[in-house]
């Protein structure tokens, strides 16, 4: 089986490539990369036999397989919200070739045969690559330490308590510890619980004026600012996840400059919308950290282009109608992302705060090199996960026709550009949209 | 002249034109509430349902005798508030009275937002009793329906509203009315207890009692919920009560004609000391009179016949 891609324009920032080429797809790995690829049973170029299929993409942008390093696909335990099988098929329309998937699922994947399940889950569903992100704590209770070695054999690559921030100082520190000396990052999701107590929505004028509780930006900064000490003292990786404030910005900025191994990613919805939108109580808005502030939003993007925001990731959450057709302050928080985050995120080029190659970077290459995964490029001989966009591709955002089982979207009837319209993962063309 | 909205959700959205035609309304009816038969047919063969998802006397009951006294059915359900606990759904609970088809549905519930769930979700009149800490529209109109009776207007006084702002649907639906209608309106409380960005509402804000009402012609006083206390939001009830009680010693910092006020139930000696609640300022009783005067003027304004 061979797969040939001709007249794309090939962005692989991991190899300095921005040019027009065709990319020769064998045996699951990149073969050629290449001006004109003529192989032996290509007699005629544009046919497709069943020996080789060439799909003409002119005028799209062939880039290595996007990755998600923020998802929950809630299996096991939450399958009425998502399953591995239809987060992966909504990460493969959305473009993704590999997800991370968060460990609050139920039970917790806090042990070897959790992160197996979820292993052998994905395989047998052979969509996307998944990679299990296992708890930092048993049952992310924040209270003993999981089996680190044994999880990392097990196949895991990062360590969170994800939605159960780590209140704990001195286990955030042996946490980061232990995870440093096996190479591996710990992903916190930064919240003082006592600052966010209540709280349904970003404190501020609009949370005053709805009488809704409000979660400040300190809840976040304080222990942005605290993980990031211990990082500096411990010298370890720390990565934080969904940085949505200015003020955290700030924090990671000054601790990037000091040398302190930190990283960072934000979501979409973080630098698109702002708390105005909750105005009408429309629950699908309703996330955790909550939706920011236009100084906010701008501090993300200024984040996203000076470098000191590495990554986007979608934090993908998906819930029942059940979760969220309820009052605004018992509502689930979350957002379901994977089929809007890069129409979203290349929203960004268009305003000129990144261009395509910073977003392939902070949508690909950084991700893998963070969770150390063998992906992320469009090297000769590399797994071939190639995701093709169609960056002129306008589309309106339609909630009933998502592939994921949440709907939870606050971007249902938005109409965005660019799409992907070619997810391979493998050499094996995993979604394909009709030209 | 009538309503051409389906629901009262807030005093934010009303125009002046619409609190006027409210406040006009409702005075015409006032004189329905002294009568020996006290109703008027205007409302024969409609059903209200009064929904209260929160404890309420006051609220339910003006609710309630607003309907009887236009000859209305009225219901009153009083429900569990907690849908966290497995049980009907809020939507599932409007569904089932929609199907039985009244005219309009009133709710009090302590999530902020839960009216405006409802009346996405159902085609009856929506009429917000209070929604957690976001607006109280009908005990607004029926403030400013009294300080309007009481001074003659409402445009060009100062008003200071005083207490848990934070926590307060009756101090937003009022800061939203009288700046509305012209008012110059003054919050103080304790620190903990004044919402972020307050001042962007167009307030003046205050961290004292005697700041806030120095030289005011209305002093709204605000229900201290004892709970507040046992979430460590402010020190002590006694405290409380030595800085922010409004008694005779700092009432005369506000004009010599100030009227006070008190959405109720009033804590006696905490936020008011008795001999101010049952004093001559004291207008707290011709607030609870109006408030059937305002609600019978929004119903009929919202279900009533077509004029």
């Amino acid at each position: 089986m061979k797969l040939l891609l001709t007249g794309g324009r090939i962005i692989d920032p991991s190899q300095n490539l921005d040019a027009e080429m065709d990319l020769l797809i064998e045996n699951g790995k990149i073969a050629t990369i290449g001006k004109n690829i003529r192989t032996p049973d290509t007699a005629s170029r544009r046919a497709s036999t069943g020996e080789i299929t060439v799909i003409d993409l002119r005028g799209m942008f062939v880039v290595p397989g996007l990755i998600d390093m923020h998802t929950h696909l809630r299996e096991p335990g939450f399958e009425y919200r998502e399953t591995i099988q239809t987060g992966g098929v909504a990460a493969t329309a959305g473009g993704f070739t590999s997800v991370a998937c968060m460990p609050n699922t139920k039970p917790v994947n806090d042990t070897r045969s959790v992160t197996e399940y979820i292993k052998r889950k994905a395989a047998t569903c052979n969509l996307v690559n998944v990679y299990p992100i296992a708890a930092i704590s048993v049952g992310s209770e924040g209270s003993t330490m999981t089996e680190f070695r044994d999880l990392q054999d097990a196949g895991a690559v990062a360590f969170s308590d994800d939605g159960k921030p780590v209140t704990d100082s001195a286990l955030m520190r042996r946490a980061l510890e232990y995870a440093s000396s096996l190479d591996m990052p710990i992903i916190s999701h930064c919240e003082d619980l006592q600052l966010s107590a209540g709280g349904s929505m970003n404190e501020g004028f609009v949370s005053t004026e709805l009488g809704l509780q409000g979660i400040p930006t300190i809840a976040e900064e304080t222990i942005v600012a605290r993980d990031i000490i211990i990082a500096d003292y411990t010298k370890t990786i720390l990565h934080i996840a969904h940085v949505s404030t200015a003020g955290a910005v700030r924090i990671i900025r000054d601790a990037k400059e000091r040398g302190v191994r930190v990283t960072a990613e934000t979501a979409p919805h973080y630098y698109t919308l702002t708390d105005e939108t909750l105005r009408e109580f429309d629950t699908s808005t309703k996330v955790n950290p909550p939706l920011r502030t236009v100084e906010d939003i701008n501090a993300l993007k200024e984040g996203l282009r000076d470098g000191t925001i590495d990554v986007i990731a979608s934090d993908h959450a998906p819930h029942a109608s059940t979760d969220k057709e309820v009052e605004f302050e018992y509502a689930a928080s979350g957002i379901t992302g994977l089929e809007t985050s890069l129409a979203l995120s290349m929203k960004l080029v268009d305003d000129g705060t990144l261009t395509m190659r910073d977003l392939i970077l902070k949508m690909s290459i950084n991700p893998a090199a963070i969770l150390k995964i063998p992906k992320g490029n469009l090297k000769i001989g590399s797994d071939a996960d190639i995701t093709v966009i169609d960056p002129g591709k306008k589309w309106t955002v339609n909630r009933d026709s998502m592939r994921s089982k949440g709907k939870n979207t606050p971007f249902h009837g938005w109409c965005l550009k660019g799409k992907a319209i070619l997810t391979v993962v493998g050499g094996e063309i995993k979604y394909r949209e009709s030209l | 002249m009538k309503l051409t909205r389906k629901d009262i959700l807030g005093i934010k959205d009303l125009s002046v034109d619409e609190i006027d035609l409210i406040l006009d309304t409702a005075e015409s009816f006032i004189e329905v509430s002294t009568r020996e038969i006290k109703k008027v047919p205007t409302l024969r063969g409609k059903t209200i349902v009064n929904l209260f998802f929160e404890a309420s006397t006051r609220t339910r009951t003006s609710f309630e005798i607003a309907g009887k006294r236009l000859s209305a059915d009225t219901i009153n359900i009083s429900a569990s508030t907690s849908s966290v606990v497995k049980g009907e759904t809020l939507i599932d609970t409007a569904r089932n009275l929609e199907a039985m088809n009244p005219d309009a549905i009133v709710i009090r519930h302590s999530a902020a937002g839960a009216p405006h769930m409802l009346a996405k979700m159902v085609k009856q009149s929506i009429i917000n009793a209070g929604d957690g800490a976001h607006e109280h529209p009908t005990q607004a109109l029926l403030d400013m329906m009294t300080i309007k009776e009481k001074k003659g207007k409402i445009s060009g006084l100062k008003v200071a509203i005083i207490g848990d702002i934070a926590h307060s649907r009756v101090a937003r639906s009022n800061i939203y009315g009288l700046m509305k209608m012209g008012a110059h309106v003054i919050v103080a409380g304790p620190a903990m207890m004044m919402p972020r960005n307050i001042e962007q509402m167009g307030v003046t804000v205050h961290n004292s009692l005697e700041k806030a009402i120095m030289d005011v012609d209305i002093i709204m006083m605000l229900r201290i919920q004892i709970e507040r206390q046992q979430q460590k939001i402010f020190p002590s009830l006694r405290e409380y009560s030595n800085y922010f009680c409004l008694n005779k010693q700092n009432i005369t910092l506000a004009k010599d004609d100030v009227l006070v006020m008190h959405p109720g139930p009033i804590n006696r000696g905490i936020e008011i000391s008795s001999d101010i609640a049952d004093g001559p300022y004291s207008v707290i009783l011709d607030q609870v009179t109006n408030g059937v005067a305002v609600r019978m003027a929004l119903l009929y304004l919202l279900i009533g016949g077509k004029s």
